[in-house]
Order: structure tokens, then sequence, then C-alpha cells
């Protein structure tokens, strides 16, 4: 069994709407609520599509604006214009 | 001593509205921008009909042709409710400043062609009062309009276009070297001039228009779907010539503006469309009627600016529209039948 990553969000408008597209787009994901906060786990691999948040949030969202929302996370972390990935190599 | 630190989770007895959570089936956390606009449209209990309409209550679905089971389904893609829509707008206005002072710093303005800036001057600056128009038609819609998602977008709107009269008369101001009397001249000729009529009537004939789905679809789907293609696009190209990107620095913000509001536009008619068959007949008949005026309205200006190329220009904007509608589910004939 792969390691499990994980993101913990702020329970924001911002950090709602990228909790819910991360159980859009990794439908292996599963998702915790806490005081204030989301945490997502997920085996092995998670993705995190800049289009899916944009698409939600009805604005263009730059998945670097993802440290805004984050409180933790865990895994290696792979990012690019478009998306936000953790993992384990 | 010992101290004990203990987090307790208090879990809220309620996620959000009553009305919100009746509509969405659970009580889940809603978006800002569904609280703000689901199901706070006043609906019963009015008392005294309005004695300049007492065939109407005071807010009443019956004010359009259209007909809808349930007002809520024109979502806005943008989600503008009041924080979010000021946090945009800021960030364009902030665009558009830079963009000026940019321009004006360098006296970038001195280089464009003393001719062209003289037409833009000519067809640009006598558009604010056409963007004053448009206020007032948005303003209707969100006084008459009927279910919050309709009408705040449409409040939003009508401050744009106040946003956009201003941003125009400033680049009457930099033509103007200062002074206002490029503004002054642009006021008489859409009072006087020819060529500029034919649109103002139109413009005033929308003000009298009481179908506040009418308005809509007149102004933001065919006054703007003609206007804005031909100003931001056709003749900003034919400015090239005269070396006119300066000005397209500035008018550049009309391109973004309009498409931004175009989403919110296409998701409004779609969903107007998408109801029912009734209502696609209605708006089809709107197209037509606005689309022929409208294309008659802005002939005359398209000629001055852009000669023998104007009815080209028309046709191309006029081809764009019919695309773009076709693609939410209505008609618009891409040519003015003889």
């Amino acid at each position: 069994m792969s390691r499990p990553v994980s993101i913990t969000l702020q329970s924001s408008q911002d950090g709602i709407a990228i909790a819910d597209a991360i159980m859009a787009d990794n439908p292996e994901a599963t998702r915790n609520a806490f005081p204030a906060m989301i945490k997502i786990d997920a085996p092995g691999r998670l993705t995190i599509k800049g289009d899916t948040v944009s698409e939600l949030l009805g604005r263009e969202w730059d998945p670097q604006e993802i440290h805004m929302s984050v409180v933790s996370l865990s895994g290696s972390v792979d990012e690019d214009d478009g998306s936000f990935t953790l993992f384990w190599r | 001593m010992n101290i004990d630190i203990q987090a307790e989770a208090i879990i809220p007895r309620r996620q959000t509205f009553s009305h919100i959570a009746r509509r969405f089936g659970v009580d889940k956390p809603a978006s800002r921008y569904e609280e703000a606009t689901f199901d706070v449209q006043p609906t019963a209990n009015f008392h005294y009909r309005p004695t300049y309409a007492p065939e109407f209550e005071l807010y009443d679905p019956r004010r359009t042709k259209i007909a809808m089971a349930d007002w809520y389904v024109f979502r806005d893609p943008r989600q503008f409710y009041y924080a979010t829509y000021n946090i945009n707008r800021a960030a364009m206005q902030q665009s558009f400043d830079d963009a000026v002072n940019f321009v004006e710093k360098r006296d970038l303005i001195g280089s464009v062609a003393r001719e062209w800036r003289d037409r833009v001057a000519g067809y640009l600056l006598p558009l604010r009062h056409v963007e004053w128009g448009a206020n007032m038609n948005c303003q209707l819609i969100a006084d008459w309009g009927y279910g919050t998602q309709i009408t705040s977008a449409a409040a939003f709107c009508g401050a744009d276009r106040l946003g956009l009269g201003q941003v125009i008369s400033r680049i009457g101001l930099v033509l103007g070297d200062g002074s206002d009397e490029e503004l002054v001249a642009a006021k008489q000729r859409w009072m006087e001039a020819a060529e500029w009529q034919p649109l103002r009537r139109l413009v005033e004939d929308m003000l009298v228009v009481r179908d506040w789905f009418e308005v809509y679809v007149a102004q933001l789907v065919v006054l703007d779907g003609l206007l804005y293609p031909l100003v931001t696009d056709a003749f900003d190209r034919a400015g090239a010539a005269h070396n006119g990107a300066p000005i397209a620095m500035l008018t550049g913000f009309l391109t973004d503006w309009y498409a931004d509001n175009s989403r919110w536009v296409d998701a409004v008619v779609k969903a107007a469309a998408a109801e029912s068959e009734g209502n696609r007949a209605v708006l089809n008949g709107w197209l037509d009627t606005w689309g022929a005026r409208a294309a008659d309205a802005l002939a005359p200006i398209a000629g001055q600016v852009l000669g023998d190329m104007g009815p080209a220009a028309i046709a191309e904007a006029r081809a764009q529209l019919s695309d773009r509608l076709q693609k939410l589910g209505l008609s618009f004939a891409k040519e003015l039948a003889a």
C-alpha cells in the first residue's frame, strides 16, 4: 500500500473551493472536517488542478495562491503553472 | 500544578442559512455568493401595490414576457457579490490607471498621427453617453427584475457602466492634453452631428422600454454585442496604420471588461432560452427587432471611421454575435434581410 499524502486547508472561501476541487479530481481522497480546517488524505498521490478551482471560484485561480490557504501538508511537492501535486518518491 | 490543555471541537449546529439549506437539500457550508444571492428576493406580503403600476405587485415576475419556473438559474459564473466584485474591479481600475500613466509619462499620444487622434476622439468620446444610457438600463433591470441573482449582477453591471463612462472621459482628457475641450466637442457631436443621431435615438428609445428582460437583450446582448467588437476590434485595427498603438493601450480596458461581462450575459441568456420554447421565441423576436435597429444605428459611425470598410465591419460584428448566440440556443440572422 502506498504511503498516504495529505493536505490541510483553512476552511475559508478559497479553502473550501480547493477542497471541493480536490475531491472532484481525486476519487480516492478522503475529506475530514476539523474546526476551521479541512484535512484531505489520499493514497500515494493528490493533484490540485488550477482549472477546476478556477471554475468553482468563478475567477482565474493561480496554483501559487494555494499557499494562502494551506495549513499543513505532507508529501513531496510538484508545482507547475496549471497544477499542484503531492506525492511520495 | 499541572495544566491540562485539551482541544475541544465545537460542531456548529448549522452550516448556513435555512433558505440555502432548503434549496440545496443538505446543510453544508455555502459559498458567500450562494448566501448573498439565492432566494433573497421578497416574494410575499407586499401590502400595497405601487401607485405608478397598480396592475403589478411591488416585486412581480410578470413585469417581463420571459417566464421562469425558478428565477435562480441565472448563476453568474464570476460569482460576484460585494467583496468579489470590488476586489475584481479595483484590480481592473488599477490596470487602466497604469496604462494611462504609462502613456502620459512617455507622451505616447504625441506619436499618434494627428488625423487618427482626431478620429478616435470623434468615435470614442461620444460613447460615454451610450455608457450612461447603459447604466440607466442596468439599474432598471436591478429595480424591476425578479430574483436577486439577476438583479444584483445587473446593479454591479450598472456601476461598471458609470466606470466605463469615466474611463472614456479620462481618455478624452488625455486626448485633449488635460483640457475638457474634446469632451465638450464630443457632447455636441452626440447631440447634433447627423451620424450620431440614429444611435442616440436607439439609446433614448431603450430608456423607455418597460419589459426589463427586453432591456437586457437590447442593451447587453445586442447593442454591446455589436458596438464593443466594432470599437475595440475593427476600429482599433484601423488605427494600426496610423501608429494607433498608444490609443489601443488605453482602450484595451474596454476589451477586457467586455470579455468579462459577456461571461455573465451568456450565462443569463442561455438559461432563459433553455427554460422553454416560448422564452426562446420571445428572445429571438427581441434579437431581430433590436439587432436591425442597432446595425442601422452603428452603420453611419462605422462608415465615418472606416469609410468603405464600414459595412463589412458591421457584417463581421453581426456574424460574431450570431455565432455566439447560436451556441446559447438562439438564432440571430447573420445578415439583415434586404
